[in-house]
């Protein structure tokens, strides 16, 4: 019989072997799950993961892949910072939300004033509606105990109800005839978040994500807060030895993490989007998440786990337009990759053992 | 007797039925987190629920075998997280959280082609001479069976978890892991089954939205409903009785919020469809605050492997 063993430390191999295995795995599972919904499943596989990058369509689709995992890395850094210390910040999505909501708000009040300090200003007012919305559950957790994966979650819920709100009401289009929907941030030049290397896809959003990703590796690796989150998440008892203070941390790791993902929802909303409307946001907060634990949680992962990701975006669009695969099977796929990669991740604290006879 | 448009019989009435999703996903958590496990997965085993008990129904003509299959769908789905937090050890919270991702993508894309059908209607149980009293008649005699088994489950969990040998020896596996392991019984498979069984009672809350409450079915048709079954078992400090009263709240607030959109109150319907979030929150806020454990498993969350 097959028994687990404790590794006395964990195994450095496997450390970074679990994410390739990890999407082997999830590539075979996937395979198996499009050939009985009755597509081929190579093509299927070739198509999510080799045309975007050599396809005949690459040049363009090659520049969807930053513009897509930008939010993603932008948000799966910030959230990491938080899982490395053991806070749980799951309502990205809702910070996102709210980020695009106060950037977006500053920019149309100003609407239509021409001055290069719009932008920034926008991008400041984000991360400030996203830090905002992640210090609502960081001080209830700090001030009452109360649980913050379930606060920062029923959040999600509320800044969705504020965002059809915004949509239809504060910030909808005055010229719109009507439609739900805010003015276009592509027709005001001052507050569009413009492509800096279209052929690339490099917007600021994208700059953002990889200059956070390098500072926050900077941070975790070579800084006295990067090292209280890491001791804080792996032994907190030892923490509070040392003197950690964990409300001080909780507030910290929230607080970047919202600031983060506001940052992240306006570059989407004067990008990408266009405009605030009540469905611009796409799920990219939840999808952090696995993107977070495909890179364990090192930000230099995130980076390549983000554009991992943004393969499976892309190249699932053009599996939905091409082979009628539905959108609804990548968000499956995604799903899976999390599975087998804590699957998989046993093999980093633990080996398998042939125990035979007695037990 | 009308306050502003609502009845408060009727609104009594409907908030039973309107708690039985979340009373049936908690009551199924308690038991889970009363063994030591903490399955955030209660959303996706429950829109996964919806979406079994619906297909089932629609496809055999029978609201009770839809039932089971939303049973049977969501304790299919929670075995994965058994599987992965059991046996692989996996991080609780990530699985939970994998799980409602990965249940979301399957519902959706398991449900097309079952949009815009109507399921058979899951009636009431009672004669119409009983549901048909003044007062009493709808609030105790006009339910369907599943609000009557909602409250029966209620009444056997607490049963079970407080005097029969299989409550001690959960609410043994879920306290000290390490102590229940000496004493030889065996904590993974323990909890495989508390977990089984939670997801088995997600999946017929979910079944229930699905089948009674909308009754169609919608991509994520449980809209947060499970998040709030969680809350609830926060809220009850783990104990059923308390689950109930903490889901006859919510459904009430549901319910009344729902009314008041109806009634035209002059209250903006985004703030009133927000209520029943905020109002969780503010409850979560009460029931944590100055208390340090506040009556949770003292091995919740953490996994086990025997070293010995």
């Amino acid at each position: 019989m097959l028994r687990f063993e404790k590794r006395p430390t964990p195994s450095r191999f496997w450390l970074y072997a679990t994410p390739p295995a990890a999407v082997i795995l999830t590539m075979i599972a996937g395979g198996t799950l499009f050939a009985a919904m009755g597509k081929a499943p190579l093509e299927v596989i070739r198509t999510i993961f080799w045309d975007p990058i050599f396809g005949e369509f690459a040049f363009y689709l090659r520049g969807q892949l930053l513009v897509k995992a930008g939010p993603l890395i932008l948000i799966a850094i910030g959230l990491a910072l938080g899982f490395r210390a053991g806070i749980w910040n799951i309502g990205a999505e809702g910070q996102y939300i709210m980020g695009a909501i106060f950037g977006a708000s500053v920019g149309l009040a100003v609407f239509p004033t021409e001055s290069r300090w719009i932008f920034p200003v926008m991008v400041v007012a984000g991360a400030f509606g996203g830090w905002v919305w992640a210090m609502i559950p960081a001080i209830l957790k700090t001030r009452f105990n109360t649980n913050e994966i379930l606060v920062s979650l029923m959040l999600v819920y509320v800044a969705e109800t504020i965002l059809a709100k915004a949509s239809t009401g504060f910030l909808k289009n005055p010229e719109g005839m009507g439609f739900p929907g805010s003015r276009n941030f592509s027709s005001y030049p001052a507050a569009r978040n413009d492509f800096i290397y279209e052929p690339l896809g490099l917007h600021w959003g994208g700059v953002a994500a990889l200059v956070t990703a390098v500072l926050a590796f900077i941070l975790l690796t070579r800084h006295q807060v990067g090292f209280q989150i890491r001791l804080a998440g792996q032994a907190p008892r030892a923490a509070r030895f040392h003197g950690i203070n964990p409300a001080r941390l909780v507030v910290l790791c929230m607080g970047i993490s919202g600031a983060l993902a506001g940052m992240a929802g306006l570059f989407e909303v004067t990008g990408p989007a266009g405009q605030i409307s009540i469905d611009f946001n796409t799920g990219y907060g939840f999808t952090a998440i696995i993107v977070a634990f495909l890179g364990r949680l090192n930000p230099l992962g995130i980076v390549l786990a983000g554009f991992l990701m943004a393969l499976t975006y892309v190249g699932g669009e053009m599996a939905s337009t091409n082979l009628g695969l539905p959108d609804a099977a990548i968000q499956v796929f995604q799903g899976m990759l999390l599975f087998f990669l804590l699957a998989v991740d046993v093999l980093t604290n633990y080996r398998f053992r042939l125990a035979l006879g007695a037990l | 007797m009308d306050f502003g448009g609502i009845n408060p019989v009727i609104l009594i009435a409907t908030l039973m039925a309107s708690a039985v999703p979340i009373l049936l996903a908690a009551l199924g958590e308690t038991v889970v987190e009363r063994a030591g496990v903490l399955n955030l997965g209660v959303e996706g085993m429950m829109v996964i629920g919806a979406l079994g008990g619906f297909v089932v129904a629609v496809q055999t003509g029978s609201p009770v075998l839809g039932f089971i299959g939303g049973a049977v769908a969501g304790a299919a789905l929670s075995l994965i997280f058994a599987l992965l937090t059991q046996a692989f050890l996996a991080n609780q919270v990530a699985t939970g959280l994998a799980l409602t991702l990965f249940g979301l993508g399957v519902s959706s894309l398991g449900g097309q082609g079952y949009n815009g059908i109507k399921p058979p209607p899951t009636g009431q149980l009672l004669p119409d001479a009983l549901a048909d009293l003044p007062v009493v008649g709808p609030i105790v005699f006009g339910h369907d069976w599943v609000v009557y088994f909602s409250i029966a489950m209620t009444a056997v969990l607490w049963w079970v978890l407080k005097s029969t040998r299989i409550g001690l020896i959960i609410r043994a596996v879920g306290e000290s892991h390490e102590a229940a392991h000496a004493l030889g019984y065996k904590v993974n498979r323990i909890r495989l089954g508390c977990i089984a069984f939670g997801g088995a009672m997600a999946g017929m809350g979910g079944a229930y939205v699905s089948l009674a409450r909308v009754p169609q079915w919608v991509d994520g048709i449980t809209a947060g409903a499970g998040w709030i079954a969680l809350a609830i078992v926060v809220f009850a400090s783990w104990k059923p009785w308390r689950v109930l009263i903490g889901a006859y709240l919510f459904g009430g607030i549901t319910v009344l919020q729902l009314n008041l959109q109806v009634a035209g109150s002059g209250i903006p319907v985004e703030y009133l469809s927000m209520a029943p979030y905020l109002i969780t929150i503010l409850v979560l806020v009460i029931m944590s605050a100055g208390r340090k454990a506040n009556g949770a498993p003292a091995a919740l969350g953490q996994n086990f492997h025997a070293s010995r």
